[in-house]
């Protein structure tokens, strides 16, 4: 499945979303029956979103995501099977396990960050573009986050040094309208945007539940990235069906209701663009996609656990040793 | 013999290694005009591209240089207030220092954050005389605090060319010290390894940064009474214990002389270490800034809480003493 990027015709963009879709499903039925110790942050309902930057962006691309990155994981390249072995915490993962669901980096999909306290991947996106862009090529790095972020001073501070040096970056906010269970007219003074252009950097809103719009607004500022145009900022409006975590299955949280996700979900970017696709076509990708699926399954439960000595092993790059919290010599 | 001082040899090691590495470049407030000294003439030698100026966003630059590393460079970090190392305490100890355990091994974080002014500054008030660096050996970032212009500049490049983040305290009492050292002489100093700066054989003193220098009067004041021994780890974290166990086998007597606050501070884990592990005929002291002191309010009120040479020589008494 590790292609040089998703592709962007109808049938990529559908595969994508029905990727990510079935992809989150199968997660969540691995955290209900404990075979994932984290939980997971679910992404489903703003697949659209991944699918859409992930045709426009190259494999040789950037990208910083968030604790609900998975779908920008799919989109972007990583290998299904080995992000479900990272999601279990198993060494065949793209991190060896030892980034688990919050922080599934996979440097061979070009996924460099995901951080579990928001909004710094927007300042180390820029200086990843900035570095990019200074080694000559027309590479460029995406930060994407929520909404839940807009008002972290770093991501803040990341968008002026952005335009400053008017690096090749592409700061993506996924709004679901939600950060965990604050609604985000509690939490937001002013618009998402308007953070972005009061830095001079050329920012919009766009529906972040048609793969169609993502695509078309991503391939813009993508561009403008690459021809040395600088920073813009895109907020795509979407949603998500499920809790924050997967510990709302239990947690019983009474912050939205059903008739309002039950309005998004009659957008569902799944059912949109399937109906771009021919029925037999959709049928058969639905096939491959579940085939991908369960191999993945297989692959992630049949591969072994981090070893009781292991977990730090990879904490210095100089291979450093820790001393023991007990002495038992 | 060329006499080199604390700052130029900082300046020197910046300026080495960005000659030698095109991908080392400097990063922080005031570095096109040095005001530090530590980037003095570094603009017009390698232009502003790699001499980046930063608006006051310490958490965004220092973010920034993240993901500059992550980009393929090593970048030096430049900060002027010790405190603004806490402001970025998420940026290098749970970004940063965390991202080669994320990611697997995939990537190593090559930054140098260089803390040109640690330490007092009489009178500058209560928010510029910190000296936190015990924080960040707590959280398992590599930190080291050169005493020497020597040190300093071989310090400063095996923090440059290690591929895990690294603080660099330069303390601002030893920016005055300087040394004769012919320029061939100035090499790479690893990480981890301390330095007996004088021999003795009765007390181990482990002093580290500026206070080295004061350790070494002290032990010069006593010379004929007391055999005092200077060890200096030179890197707090990963620390040298083979080096200090190796003193202890000689002397068997502690006193650490360091100017972290005493709770949880650098003095309190040697001391539990030699504690465990090594050979002590005497208990250990240590001299140290009191818990939480809040240095800077001004000089009288100063020395009453910074580590002094007094309480130095009567710990080391008191030390040698003890047992007899």
């Amino acid at each position: 499945m590790v292609a040089d990027h998703a592709g962007s015709s109808a049938e990529d963009l559908y595969r994508t979303v029905r990727l990510i879709r079935r992809f989150e499903e199968r997660a969540i039925e691995l955290v209900r029956a404990g075979n994932v110790a984290s939980g997971i942050h679910p992404c489903i309902g703003q697949e659209a979103v991944a699918a859409g930057i992930g045709a426009v962006l190259r494999h040789d691309d950037v990208m910083m995501t968030s604790h609900r990155g998975h779908g920008h994981n799919l989109a972007k390249g990583s290998d299904p099977a080995r992000l479900l072995a990272e999601i279990l915490g198993r060494t065949t993962g793209v991190a060896r396990g030892r980034g688990g669901s919050f922080h599934p980096l996979d440097f061979t999909a070009g996924i460099y960050g995901a951080t579990g306290t928001l909004g710094h991947g927007g300042p180390m996106a820029a200086g990843v573009a900035w570095a990019l862009a200074q080694d000559g090529t027309d590479r460029v790095a995406m930060c994407v986050f929520g909404d839940g972020a807009v008002n972290q001073g770093a991501l803040l501070e990341g968008l002026n040094l952005a335009a400053l040096w008017q690096v090749p970056a592409i700061f993506v906010c996924e709004n679901n309208h939600y950060a965990t269970t604050v609604p985000v007219q509690v939490v937001v003074a002013g618009s998402i945007i308007g953070r972005a252009a009061a830095f001079g950097i050329p920012a919009s809103s766009h529906d972040g539940m048609d793969p169609n719009v993502v695509l078309a607004a991503t391939e813009q500022a993508v561009a403008r990235a690459r021809s040395g145009g600088g920073p813009s900022f895109l907020e795509f409006s979407t949603y998500r069906y499920e809790g924050h975590h997967t510990f709302e299955l239990s947690a019983g949280l009474r912050y939205r209701g059903d008739d309002e996700v039950a309005a998004w979900r009659a957008r569902d970017p799944v059912e949109l663009q399937g109906r771009r696709v021919r029925v037999q076509r959709r049928q058969e990708i639905d096939a491959e996609v579940d085939a991908v699926i369960d191999a993945a399954t297989k692959f992630a439960l049949d591969s072994p656990e981090i070893e009781f000595d292991e977990g730090l092993d990879y904490l210095y790059a100089t291979k450093m040793r820790l001393r023991p919290g007990a002495d038992n010599a | 013999m060329p006499s080199l001082s604390y700052l130029k040899a900082i300046n020197r090691a910046l300026g080495d290694e960005m000659e030698r590495d095109r991908t080392v470049f400097v990063l922080g407030e005031d570095v096109r005009e040095g005001l530090t000294n530590a980037t003095v003439g570094l603009l017009v030698r390698f232009g502003p591209e790699r001499v980046l100026e930063a608006p006051i966003s310490e958490q965004g630059f220092t973010d920034f240089a993240t993901g500059a590393a992550l980009g393929g460079r090593r970048p030096v970090v430049e900060y002027q207030v010790p405190f603004l190392l806490l402001l970025v305490l998420e940026q290098i100890a749970n970004q940063a220092n965390k991202i080669s355990l994320m990611s697997g091994g995939q990537a190593g974080v090559p930054v140098t954050y260089l803390l040109t002014p640690a330490g007092r500054r009489a009178g500058w008030g209560a928010q510029h005389a910190d000296q936190p660096y015990s924080v960040f050996g707590h959280l398992g970032v590599k930190t080291v605090l050169p005493a020497t212009p020597a040190d300093a500049y071989g310090l400063l490049i095996s923090a440059i060319r290690d591929d895990d983040p690294v603080v660099v305290f330069a303390p601002i009492e030893a920016h005055g010290v300087r040394e004769s050292i012919a320029p061939a002489d100035l090499v790479p100093v690893p990480l981890g390894v301390g330095r007996v700066h004088r021999a003795g054989a009765d007390v181990t003193v482990l002093a580290i940064g500026h206070l080295v220098h004061d350790a070494l009067a002290v032990a010069d004041e006593l010379d004929g009474e007391i055999s005092v021994e200077v060890f200096d780890p030179r890197t707090l974290y990963p620390f040298d214990w083979n080096g200090l166990a190796e003193s202890l086998d000689k002397t068997g007597r502690l006193v650490v002389f360091d100017d972290s606050n005493k709770f949880c501070g650098l003095a309190a884990e040697v001391l539990a270490t030699s504690i465990e592990q090594m050979r002590l005929v005497a208990p250990p002291a240590r001299v140290t800034r009191p818990d939480s002191a809040i240095i800077g309010i001004s000089a009288a009120a100063d020395r009453a809480l910074l580590p002094s040479r007094e309480q130095l020589a009567a710990a080391i008494r008191r030390t040698y003493k003890n047992g007899r």
